[in-house]
Order: structure tokens, then C-alpha cells, then sequence
């Protein structure tokens, strides 16, 4: 059972939630922001295995290149050009589609690999931890989501710590989740993303619920939305000016009993709800 | 011996445009005969690699030399390699430039300019 | 005069500091650089002037009355994208492989409708800004066209650009190409690591950052830390705003933070705006 946990707005706290939830439900997390992982930081994994992810890329042949072009015309990213006497790749635009080879007529075209990024894995206690993380200077993400996610356990629930935002990074986490988090904060912005992040949960079919983090008493925001579009609220975590200072120091918050209780209710009901 | 300039219309009274990869149009001047080609740059439809885009056009077109400001890293290598000389020019008009290249008095681009990625 | 702000981090403050910046500096041009949740716009009551449709990218088309469904498609394509010639538009990513290896030419490339630009008129000029579908692709030209669009409108003093958080295609296409980026972190672990990452960015593309830090008296050790990885790294320091619940007021009333006279964050906002046009941006 994959759960996402997903905003649409940064800063929400997707990775609070994340990190907490997989402590108490003994859940395998896994690290789907991959330009911007933090979720070891409150984790801390042992025993940590890292290894590269690599995307194709192609590699022409010059004895065979006869210089036609064809494979600059297929190339719908630009990747590839010609000059007076060969053809040359920029690979951080290829898409690794393998179109050019395709088209080339004289078979010129191999593929070979570059490393755009690590997947580092870990254990903490029984569960297992898992990320992404992209080099700096890599324009496109997707590729370390897809190997990051591609072998998942069966077993048990894996809660998948999405990145912001609502397009192509969110979209490809949400290929593998069966459930969704979203959680949000109860300011205009949050309302404006959260959104968005339920028109995408809904367009794929996801079933989900709500968490509104850093939540207000006093704040009417959110109410009229949830009931208008029906929306299961699973939490509600306070703002507490010290749940930002322990979220600053790197720690997790299920050891404070007062906050171990509002993720055990978040759990009864994602239990009720969602299961 | 062919030349492009990255121009923001299309005659030579028009302005230099200063981007490479993105402007509207490229003049292609031929010194030995006086006569202008104007081209629509494809670079500019283009989501990533624009610069490539329109460096790739101006190779199969056969020019020796640009004159242009903003050439970012990755159209600069295809140009060079092509050995395609690249020539500084400001947001003056285009026949302007092309009296000033003949008088030999524009500074060659020596190195990449910073990435022009998502650059307007 | 071009200025970004990006974070590493969501949540950081970005849009904040921008917008108090462009109300600051009267006659700026804003632009929404956020555009898988653009919130600027939020805070003013302006009218949308005029919509342009955007394509980012392409899907693949399959033409039902030519397709055999011999499924060649499926063996060409890397994104799983197509089976027995049905598209599934979320995977596709316009490679155009399949239209090559189609037996019957029953494939081709469409554009795909991926977004909306608006340029929303407010009392002292514009917002820049868009409206991406979900799941959609092409951040960094639709950036690119959204700076295009602003161009026009006159030879503004300063260009704010308001980013989106990560590293990737469009926080590259909102950095390049400015005089100076302003990267807005916070003093938390995850903050700091998002804050290095995003700072080796704008190196490896060759652009100037300062940074500042909001909320920073949540945790002055991390703020400390920060504050000597500026230093070491010659990163100037414009700015420490304190955390100030008036902040949340000001995003819910939906004005913002430098009207309200008696906040912190207000008065530290306009001395770092203050020391940044002093000492670096020159309008």
C-alpha cells in the first residue's frame, strides 16, 4: 500500500507529516522530493547503500554517420546538432526516448549512459528508507523518480514524501501511490495550491484526505471548501511556535506525547477513511 | 563569405537583437555579393535548446560568422565547432554592424556567455 | 534591472519578500516565476488584461481510423506511454518515437495545451504570471514567454521574479539571464541543505545571489550557521527577518506585510531592500 503524501504549496509540511507518520506506523519512507530531500535529516538511516541512477544517451558511430541529419530532425528537445563534420550531443536536454536511433538509417546510433543523480538507501530499526537526490545542474527530475519508485516494497505501507508543486514530479510520484495525504495550511495561499493538488488527486483517482498543519482556531479558512467539495479531514496538527523550532533542529515529534497524539489520530483515521 | 545577425526585424535598418537563441530573426549578409536573406528563427518556438536550435540553422545555411551578444554555452560550442567565428554587437541597427565588421572594428566572442536557459 | 528570488525550500517566504519588494519599489514589473502555484496575484484585486494559451510540449495523436493495433508503439516507447495505439496524455512525452515506427503513419505529434498566461493589470502595473494544467510540462519556455510578455511593458526600473522552490528546469529558467538572484532561506536543518544546493545552482550557471534569512530568531544556532557559510562563501547577507505572526495576517487579509506599520518583519524587510539598493541593485 503506497500513500503519497502530496501539497501542491511548499512549506506545508509534507516531510513533517511524512517522517512522523512512517516512525509510527513502522511504514518504509521514501524520498520523493529529489532535488531538495530532506526527510534523512529527521530520519537518520543506518547503513547506508548509495548508488548511481543513469539515464541513456546516444552515442554516434562517425565511421558509420553519413551525416544526414535525420536524427537532428527527430530529436523534438534539441539535443542534438550538426556541424560541418559531425554530429554532437548536448545531453542534458536528451530525454533518453531514443527517437534518433530510430531514425537513423545506417544504424550508426548506440546507446551509452550518464549518471544524473544517486539513490541512497538506508534502515531505521524495521523500516527501510529510501531518496533520490539529482546532481546540481540537472534540468529534469522524472528519471531518478522513476528508479526511485520502480521496485517498492509489497509489503506493508510505503508513505511516499512527494515533492511540491502539481505538475510532471507529482504527477509521475502519484503513478505509484494508492492512496493520498495532501496536507495543507490554512492560509489563502495554501487554499489556492491545495486546489490544484485536489484536481490531480482526483483526476487520477486517488482516493484522499485532508491534513491542515500548522492549523488555527480562529481561521475559518478551508471550511467552506471542505464541505463544499466533500473533502475527509484525517488531522489536524496546531501552529506551535515549538513544532517549528524542533522541525528546525532536525528532530521528529512522535517522542513529545502531546504531538504523538495528534498523529495517532491522523493514523485512526487514515485507517477509517482511506483503508 | 556569409555572416548572420540575430535581428529584431527584418531588413537591415532593424536593431540587433542581443539574444541569440530567442530573437525573431536572422539576417544572413553575403559580403561578396551585397545580398541579405532573412530567416525566421526556429529557436525561438523551441521549449529547451534554442540556442542549438537556431545555431544548427545558421550552420545549414553556411554562414562563417555571427554577430550577436547573448550566446549562451551550449549554442556557443556548437558554433565554435563549426567553426563559425562569433562577433559582439550592440542594440544598434543591423547594417551598421555589417559596416563596422568590415572595417574589422567588432570584438570577437572568445568564450560562452552564461546560460541563456528560460532567458526571454 | 533584473532581480530573482528563489529558496531551495518551499515555504521560505519567497513570495513575501517579492511582493514587498515590488511594493517598495513602485513601478516594478512582476513576474510570477511560480508557475505550478502562483500565488502573487492573490494579494491584488486586478483585473486579467489579456490570456495567451501555451503549449510547453507535445503528445502523440493516434489517427483510429489508420491504427492497426499491431503494437509496435508499445516496444519504441521508453514512458509506457502507449498501448495498442491508445495515448495516455499524462506519460506521453512528445518524443515522437512511435509516429517513426508506425507501420500505418497513424501517429503524430499535436501540441499540448499546457498552460495560460495572463498579464493581470493592478494600480501600479502588472503581474506576469500563469496557470499551468496539472501534470504539465515545459516550465522553462513558459517562463521564458512570461518574461517576453513583461518585456513590453516599458523599460520598467526593476523586474521581480517570484521562483518556485527546488533546482530543477524551472528554477533554472527563473534565474538565468538576471543581474542578481536573492536567495530566501530559513534557519532549519532542511532549510540550510535546500539553501547550499540551490546557492551551487546559481554558481553553475554563473549568477550573483545574496541571500537572506527569514524567521530566523526560530533557531539563531542554524541561523549562525548559515550566516558563516554566507561569509565563507563571500554570499552577501541582506537581510534577517524576524518570525512575525502578523506575516499570516497579512497573507489572509491579502495585503501585504510592509502596510502593516507596527510589524518587525515589515521594518526588516525595508531595511534589507534598503541595503540591497545601496549597496547592489543599481535602478
Amino acid at each position: 500500500m503506497n500513500i503519497a503524501v502530496l501539497s501542491g504549496k511548499g512549506g506545508t509540511g509534507k516531510t513533517t507529516i511524512a517522517t512522523n507518520l512512517a516512525l509510527l506506523l513502522e511504514a518504509n519512507y521514501v524520498d520523493c522530493d529529489v532535488e531538495e530531500p530532506n526527510g534523512f535529516i529527521f530520519l537518520e538511516p543506518e547503513d547506508i547503500k548509495s548508488r548511481d541512477v543513469e539515464v541513456e544517451i546516444p552515442k554516434i558511430d562517425q565511421e558509420k554517420c553519413i551525416l544526414c541529419g535525420d536524427c537532428i530532425e527527430a530529436c523534438k528537445f534539441n539535443a542534438l546538432a550538426k556541424t560541418k563534420n559531425k554530429i554532437i550531443l548536448f545531453d542534458k536536454l536528451c530525454h533518453s526516448c531514443g527517437a534518433c536511433g530510430l531514425a537513423c538509417p545506417t544504424k550508426a546510433i548506440e546507446y551509452t549512459k550518464r549518471a544524473i543523480g544517486k539513490i541512497e538507501e538506508g534502515k531505521r530499526g524495521n523500516i527501510s528508507l529510501k531518496r533520490g537526490i539529482m546532481n546540481i545542474g540537472e534540468p529534469m527530475a522524472v528519471p531518478i523518480l522513476k528508479e526511485l519508485l520502480k521496485e517498492l516494497s509489497e509489503e506493508g505501507i510505503n508513505i511516499l514524501d512527494s515533492p511540491p508543486g502539481t505538475s510532471c514530479n507529482v504527477v509521475n510520484v502519484l503513478h505509484y501511490a494508492h492512496r493520498a495525504l495532501l496536507v495543507t495550511e490554512p492560509t489563502a495561499f495554501g487554499l489556492h495550491d491545495l486546489k490544484m493538488a485536489v484536481e490531480l488527486v482526483k483526476r487520477l483517482n486517488i482516493p484522499f484526505g485532508l491534513i491542515i498543519n500548522k492549523y488555527d482556531e480562529n481561521n475559518p479558512y478551508l471550511k467552506e471548501y471542505m464541505e463544499e467539495e466533500n473533502i475527509e479531514l484525517i488531522g489536524k496538527i496546531p501552529f506551535r511556535r515549538e513544532i517549528a523550532e524542533n522541525y528546525s533542529k532536525g528532530q521528529t515529534l512522535i517522542h513529545v506525547e502531546k504531538y504523538r497524539g495528534y498523529f495517532q489520530q491522523i493514523i485512526g483515521n487514515i485507517e477509517e477513511v482511506l483503508l | 563569405m556569409k555572416i548572420a545577425l540575430s535581428s529584431k526585424g527584418k531588413d537591415l535598418n532593424s536593431s540587433l537583437d542581443l539574444r541569440f537563441g530567442r530573437c525573431e530573426y536572422f539576417i544572413i549578409y553575403d559580403l561578396e555579393s551585397d545580398e541579405s536573406k532573412i530567416i525566421e528563427n526556429q529557436g525561438k518556438h523551441s521549449s529547451g535548446g534554442a540556442g542549438i536550435a537556431s545555431a544548427q540553422q545558421l550552420i545549414d545555411q553556411s554562414v562563417d560568422g555571427v554577430i550577436s551578444s547573448n550566446i549562451g554555452p551550449n549554442a556557443y560550442e556548437l558554433l565554435k565547432n563549426s567553426d563559425i567565428r562569433m562577433y559582439k554587437g550592440k542594440n544598434i541597427p543591423c547594417k551598421l554592424l555589417i559596416e563596422s565588421f568590415k572595417r574589422d572594428e567588432l570584438e570577437e566572442i572568445k568564450e560562452a556567455g552564461p546560460s541563456q536557459k528560460g532567458v526571454y | 534591472m533584473r532581480l530573482g528570488i528563489i529558496s531551495g525550500k518551499g515555504g521560505t517566504g519567497k513570495t513575501t519578500i517579492a511582493t514587498s519588494i515590488a511594493e517598495l519599489e513602485k513601478g516594478s514589473v512582476r513576474i510570477d516565476a511560480d508557475v505550478e502555484a502562483s500565488n502573487m496575484y492573490l494579494y491584488y484585486e486586478g483585473k486579467d488584461m489579456d490570456k495567451e494559451y501555451f503549449s510547453g510540449s507535445y503528445v502523440a495523436h493516434v489517427d483510429t481510423n489508420l491504427c492497426i493495433q499491431c503494437g509496435i508503439c508499445n516496444e519504441v516507447c521508453k514512458f509506457h506511454a502507449i498501448d495498442l495505439g491508445k495515448v495516455n496524455q499524462l506519460k506521453c512525452e512528445g518524443c515522437g518515437a512511435c509516429t517513426i515506427v508506425c507501420p500505418e503513419k497513424a501517429i503524430s505529434l499535436v501540441e499540448e495545451k499546457t498552460a495560460h498566461i495572463y498579464r493581470t493589470e493592478i494600480p501600479d502595473g502588472n503581474i506576469f504570471r500563469a496557470e499551468m494544467e496539472i501534470g504539465g510540462d515545459g516550465s522553462g519556455l513558459l517562463v521564458s514567454r512570461l518574461r517576453q510578455k513583461a518585456e513590453k511593458y516599458g523599460k520598467n526600473s526593476l523586474t521581480i521574479l517570484d521562483g518556485s522552490p527546488g533546482i530543477g528546469c524551472s528554477v533554472i529558467a527563473s534565474i538565468t539571464g538576471n543581474h542578481w538572484v536573492l536567495i530566501v532561506t530559513e534557519p532549519t536543518k532542511s532549510g540550510l541543505e535546500d539553501f547550499i544546493r540551490v546557492y551551487e545552482l546559481t554558481k553553475h550557471f554563473n549568477i550573483p545571489s545574496m541571500a537572506c534569512i527569514n524567521k530566523y530568531d526560530i533557531n539563531e544556532e542554524v541561523t549562525w550557521e548559515i550566516e558563516s557559510y554566507c561569509k565563507d562563501n563571500d554570499i552577501p547577507l541582506v537581510g534577517k527577518i524576524p518570525f512575525d505572526e502578523t506575516v499570516v495576517q497579512s497573507i489572509n487579509q491579502l495585503k501585504p506585510i510592509i502596510y502593516y506599520e507596527d510589524s518587525k518583519a515589515n521594518k526588516a524587510i525595508r531595511d534589507m531592500w534598503g541595503r540591497m539598493k545601496e549597496d547592489y541593485i543599481k535602478i
